[in-house]
């Protein structure tokens, strides 16, 4: 860390001389210990998933969601700082629900995306904050079709077939390629998003970890929900299997 | 038109008199310059007439024309005046369609919210019904009211549920329900054709009574029209049909003397 003890990782109103701002790279730190989340674009919607690590077995499960909801057809991931997350969505809830108000229609993705990246943005300029410690997948269908977008802590977006963040994303993304993404269907998206999940979690780190997972395509009607839990149960099921050939 | 420059308001300071009007002591106390300018809503512009709605065995039913009058004007002959909120509840709306309009907005942005949450709990009729009452008794009490009246139909957790809610945010709950000038035509006809039978009347019973009465109001109401929806809400879920025909006979009219135009 040659960062460190140069006075200029001190806020985030300061570049270093070369040309960086620290406090954002240690932003993005914050993002890789988290557990991983992914997002696939396929043919006709958009599945996410999230590894969730339970750090307790007190907790109750299904408790402290990492995917949420910003509208109806709009799905939201985070890896980072969960609190950071949730703050993000709701911004983009409002966002979103401003947009309807003025144009008494559904956001496009789009729109909601250069919003929620102008807010990230601004927290890179100030001394008096910190910028966020996530990075967020957000997907959904528009009157575009499948969107997946990326956010990061410094505000930049992009736009992506196949999205992960998080600690495991470097194993995820070069399974995701592996993918023909534009031929698979949701249904068959859900499958291969479990076995992405359970590949890249790291058992010798963490035990425990709850896979996540919602979809928005022509099976839910456009609606950004959970996976069912017949379908989540039969993908995990697979992926375990999966997992077993592999080793 | 108050043409005293001291009555205009005070942008800069108030213990100055630029003009020296009036004697420091005499000033007249701040009023509300703009007060003229603004208007609460006194009347309803472009309106819908009557909503029927009764319970019958599997759910409920609803029905609007869907006429939207100017006045007299029977300006809009194609506008739909039953709405679908959440998955097991049905809105019907009389009065001005520009506040049905904004209660519709009202409506999505309540659905959404409630699915952003994302806890699994979905609003039902009683809750949408709920909330439409706070929200047209606030308006009252502000004199700014929503000038409808508005049915609340649906069907959850296999409990049928039916009530009325109006601009004053006075509300009722009966296993029939009429909106204007159905409140006086087909009122009786409902109550005595459901009254008792709300448990036993088959979905084509319950049809063939709301039918009827569209037509006793089509023949009735002067700002009614031939072409209306019907809405129903079970357990299978929400369906508002195609606009339907009313079928009528005019023949009798040829028998009618005394009014117009006649021979003899």
């Amino acid at each position: 860390m040659t960062s460190i003890g140069t006075g200029y990782d001190l806020s985030a109103s300061t570049y270093s001389p070369d040309g960086r701002i620290f406090q954002v790279e240690y932003a993005n730190k914050a993002v890789e210990n988290s557990g991983t989340a992914i997002g696939l674009r396929v043919k006709d919607g958009i599945v996410l998933a999230v590894e969730k690590i339970v750090h307790s077995k007190l907790l109750v499960p299904d408790a402290n969601r990492r995917i949420q909801s910003v509208d109806r057809h709009i799905g939201l991931a985070t890896a980072g700082f969960l609190a950071d997350g949730r703050h993000l969505a709701n911004r983009a809830r409002d966002d979103s629900s401003n947009y309807r108000d003025t144009y008494r229609q559904p956001p496009p993705l789009k729109e909601v995306i250069s919003r929620l990246s102008m807010y990230v943005q601004a927290y890179t300029l100030y001394s008096s904050v910190r910028p966020f410690g996530v990075s967020t997948i957000v997907g959904g269908v528009d009157v575009n079709g499948p969107q997946l977008y990326i956010i990061e802590p410094s505000g930049i977006s992009y736009g992506y077939h196949g999205a992960a963040i998080g600690k495991g994303r470097q194993l995820a993304k070069t399974e995701i390629e592996k993918l023909k993404l534009s031929e698979l269907s949701t249904r068959e998206a859900v499958t291969e998003a479990a076995r992405i999940i359970y590949l890249v979690h790291d058992d010798a780190k963490e035990k425990e970890f709850e896979l996540e997972m919602t979809w928005i395509g022509d099976e839910t009607n456009g609606l950004h929900v959970p996976v069912p839990k017949d379908l989540l149960a039969d993908a995990e099921q697979k992926a375990k299997a999966a997992l077993e050939n592999f080793d | 038109m108050d043409h005293f420059p001291l009555s205009w308001g005070r942008p800069r300071n108030d213990a100055l008199d630029a003009f020296n009007t009036y004697p420091m002591h005499k000033r007249p106390t701040h009023h509300d310059t703009f007060a003229d300018g603004v208007q609460r809503t006194q009347q309803p512009i472009v309106t819908g007439t009557s909503v029927l709605a009764i319970k019958y065995k599997d759910g409920i039913m609803m029905a609007a024309d869907t006429l939207a009058s100017y006045g007299s004007l029977a300006r809009f002959k194609s506008i739909q005046r039953l709405h679908t909120v959440g998955s097991s509840t049905v809105l019907g709306a009389s009065g001005d369609l520009s506040d049905f309009q904004y209660i519709q907005s009202l409506m999505e942005d309540l659905i959404i919210e409630e699915h952003t949450a994302g806890d699994h709990h979905e609003l039902g009729p009683a809750e949408i019904h709920e909330y439409l009452a706070q929200v047209l008794y606030s308006r009252r009490t502000k004199m700014d009211p929503l000038w409808n009246s508005l049915v609340v139909g649906g069907r959850k957790d296999s409990k049928n549920f039916l009530a009325y809610v109006d601009l004053l945010g006075t509300t009722y709950s009966s296993s029939s329900i009429a909106t204007g000038y159905g409140a006086y035509i087909a009122v009786p006809l409902l109550r005595n054709a459901v009254d008792g039978r709300e448990n036993t009347l088959t979905e084509e019973e319950a049809r063939k009574i709301i039918v009827d009465c569209m037509r006793v109001l089509f023949y009735r109401d002067a700002r009614s029209l031939n072409k209306f929806q019907i809405s129903t809400v079970t357990d299978a879920g929400v369906t508002i049909s195609e606009p339907i025909q009313l079928e009528t006979t005019w023949s009798f009219a040829e028998g009618i003397r005394g009014y117009g135009a006649q021979t003899q």
